[in-house]
């Protein structure tokens, strides 16, 4: 276990430094002076731009601007948003719990919808279930999350009038406001999430069903349900669960837009904010915690997989 | 000497002549089009495909106004016989603006497409072709490249790069670059381990042309399933920078504007929101059926 734990670690560690080059190198991209865009009206004053070029070492070579930036970094400093005038570091502490319930609520959804649905198709392999679960999956792939998002509103929120289009009510405040603002979004978020479950839980369970255990569990006499949840889910599922986990890419890349249509106050609002006012750090602050996130959420996925997985411990 | 200098000297053979009763068997790109071509979802999501392609292309001439003109006596008017589609906030035909918005959808997900196999093929093959040091560096780029979430990089990439079409199409190229290089190296490094590569090294080929010559066909297969569902996220990658403001900019339409700008008007006008979602729906659906039309037919282990 300390041997795989170690192994991974050292692999993280130049995936980390590397993702500290290509946030940091988001800003050489920026046409013209970095000083002058960040300076915004004041962009007249050169008092104020030289203030920021001094801040910002960007009268220093790249390299030197670069380590600048990673010290900040490694003592806790993002930076500091140009609109709001507060630590990036702060806002993203804000907005975290906010997202995280968000996609906790999909990521709970998607299980509830893909799994089953994955399960089924698997079980009735060429028939109308198939191919209806099948359709439901690529429907979930191929629909754009924003515009499920606005068609849920018109329908469920505007025409029905069952659920708040908008808003955020967190969860210690009043939790069934909280649940009600929430589900729709998470809903929603978790739609894609489901279909790419479907798809894996099926292969894995198509698999596991051709496998010489499910056939003795079947001359066992045991009921084909038995046989099914007991013997081939329980096989299947272990790569779907790590599958499940890398999933978090995506549910973060959704959040943005979900977060967006649905004026949900977290993570990837404040990413949209910061690019309709050009707050550049913001940007790169999200993008940074984003990937940190993502990067050890897989090492736990990783670890999960390593103690579910007779195999790998004995191996 | 190599094979490709020996190739002249050696008399044209016949071609061989089969007792009755035998046959050639078929090539397996023939047997790969042959299930392609029958495969019926595969043939619905062609249909689809090349329609919203006929659509873009044919704009100027189906479109029945220009997307542009606006008429301010018919603001915000729900679909008529007049306006198929109904008209938007300023008064701008619906079906006008969904037609010339194709354009932008298919443009930006083909040239992104292009943008990612042009940095992730050559990557990944010499990845897979020259392992060891090579390959270590190159991982760890992409890694670190996919450890930030797709959308979140395009969008941050997009926003520092300034808001166009030609920055939406880049952003989303180089964040699906890394997907790309990961198939190639994959492919690759399966293709390497057959023997026709140990032959053609046998014979003296140099390095660049087995890969050239004997590598990058054999990995066009597993290169065109993934280009064909990239292409299916690029759009909606596009659409999704265009619906932030970070795609094509007004009064140019793109679907992803369009829904942006449908959402103020949602309980005055629903009708703008529903028909350039369904056009992204469709067009996204065509790419998907046809990208797993072409990994069934390629590869029918996974059916």
């Amino acid at each position: 276990m300390r041997g795989f734990l170690g192994s991974r670690l050292a692999q993280i560690l130049p995936t980390l430094f590397l993702v500290s080059i290509i946030v940091f190198g988001l800003q050489q991209l920026m046409p013209g002076d970095p000083a002058l865009v960040i300076a915004g009206d004041s962009a007249g004053d050169p008092q104020i731009v030289a203030q920021i070029r001094g801040e910002l070492m960007l009268n220093r070579p790249i390299p030197v601007q670069y380590l600048h930036w990673l010290d900040n970094l490694l003592h806790g400093n993002l930076g500091y948003s140009w609109r709001l005038q507060e630590p990036v570091s702060e806002l993203v502490a804000q907005k975290l719990p906010v997202t995280a319930q968000l996609s906790l609520m999909a990521f709970v959804f998607a299980v509830i919808i893909g799994v089953p649905m994955g399960i089924l198709s698997a079980v009735k392999r060429n028939t109308a279930w198939d191919w209806l679960a099948n359709s439901i999956g690529l429907f979930g792939l191929s629909i754009p999350t924003f515009w499920l998002g606005i068609v849920m509103i018109l329908v469920v929120s505007v025409w029905l009038g069952w659920l708040p289009p908008s808003g955020y009510v967190p969860l210690a405040q009043n939790w069934v406001r909280s649940l009600a603002t929430t589900v729709m979004p998470a809903f929603v978020l978790g739609n894609a999430i489901a279909a790419i479950l479907m798809r894996h839980t099926r292969s894995a369970m198509l698999v596991a069903l051709g496998q010489d255990y499910v056939r003795t569990a079947r001359a066992k006499g045991l009921s084909e349900w038995v046989v099914v949840l007991r013997h081939a889910l329980r096989n299947a599922l272990i790569p779907v669960v790590t599958l499940g986990g890398l999933q978090l890419g995506t549910l973060l890349s959704g959040a943005v837009l979900t977060e967006q249509v649905f004026s949900v106050p977290g993570f990837g609002k404040l990413v949209v904010d910061a690019v309709f006012n050009r707050d550049y750090p913001v940007i790169q602050g999200v993008v940074l915690v984003t990937a940190l996130l993502y990067v050890v959420l897989n090492l736990v996925t990783d670890l999960l997989y390593f103690l579910i997985n007779p195999r790998m411990r004995a191996g | 000497m190599s094979s490709a200098a020996l190739a002249p000297s050696l008399p044209p053979s016949p071609p061989p002549s089969l007792p009755p009763g035998l046959h050639v068997p078929e090539s397996p790109t023939r047997v790969a089009l042959r299930r392609f071509l029958t495969h019926r979802s595969a043939m619905l999501g062609l249909a689809l495909c090349l329609l919203f392609v006929a659509i873009a292309v044919a704009a100027p001439l189906i479109s029945p106004v220009s997307p542009i003109a606006t008429d301010w006596s018919a603001i915000r008017q729900p679909p008529s016989w007049a306006h198929w589609m109904g008209t938007d906030e300023i008064g701008r035909d619906e079906l006008a603006r969904v037609i010339f918005g194709a354009r932008a959808s298919l443009l930006a997900g083909v040239v992104s497409v292009v943008i990612a196999a042009a940095i992730g093929v050559p990557a990944g093959l010499a990845a897979g072709f020259a392992r060891g040091r090579t390959d270590a560096i190159l991982s760890r780029i992409v890694d670190a490249m996919l450890a930030i979430p797709f959308l979140v990089l395009a969008i941050a990439l997009a926003a520092f790069l300034g808001p166009n079409l030609r920055n939406a199409m880049i952003a989303i190229g180089v964040t699906t670059a890394p997907i790309f290089m990961r198939v190639a190296r994959g492919a690759t490094m399966d293709v390497m381990t057959h023997d026709y590569i140990e032959a053609a090294r046998a014979v003296g080929n140099p390095s660049w042309r087995i890969a050239v010559r004997h590598v990058m066909p054999n990995i066009f297969p597993p290169i065109l399933v993934q280009g064909t569902l990239s292409i299916a996220t690029s759009i909606i990658a596009e659409a999704s920078l265009s619906f932030l403001g970070l795609g094509e900019q007004p009064p140019t339409p793109a679907w992803g504007s369009m829904l942006n700008a449908a959402q103020q008007f949602l309980t005055q006008a629903p009708w703008l929101a529903i028909f350039p979602g369904a056009a992204i729906f469709l067009t996204v659906l065509g790419f998907n059926l046809v990208g797993d039309g072409l990994r069934d037919a390629l590869d029918p282990r996974g059916l």
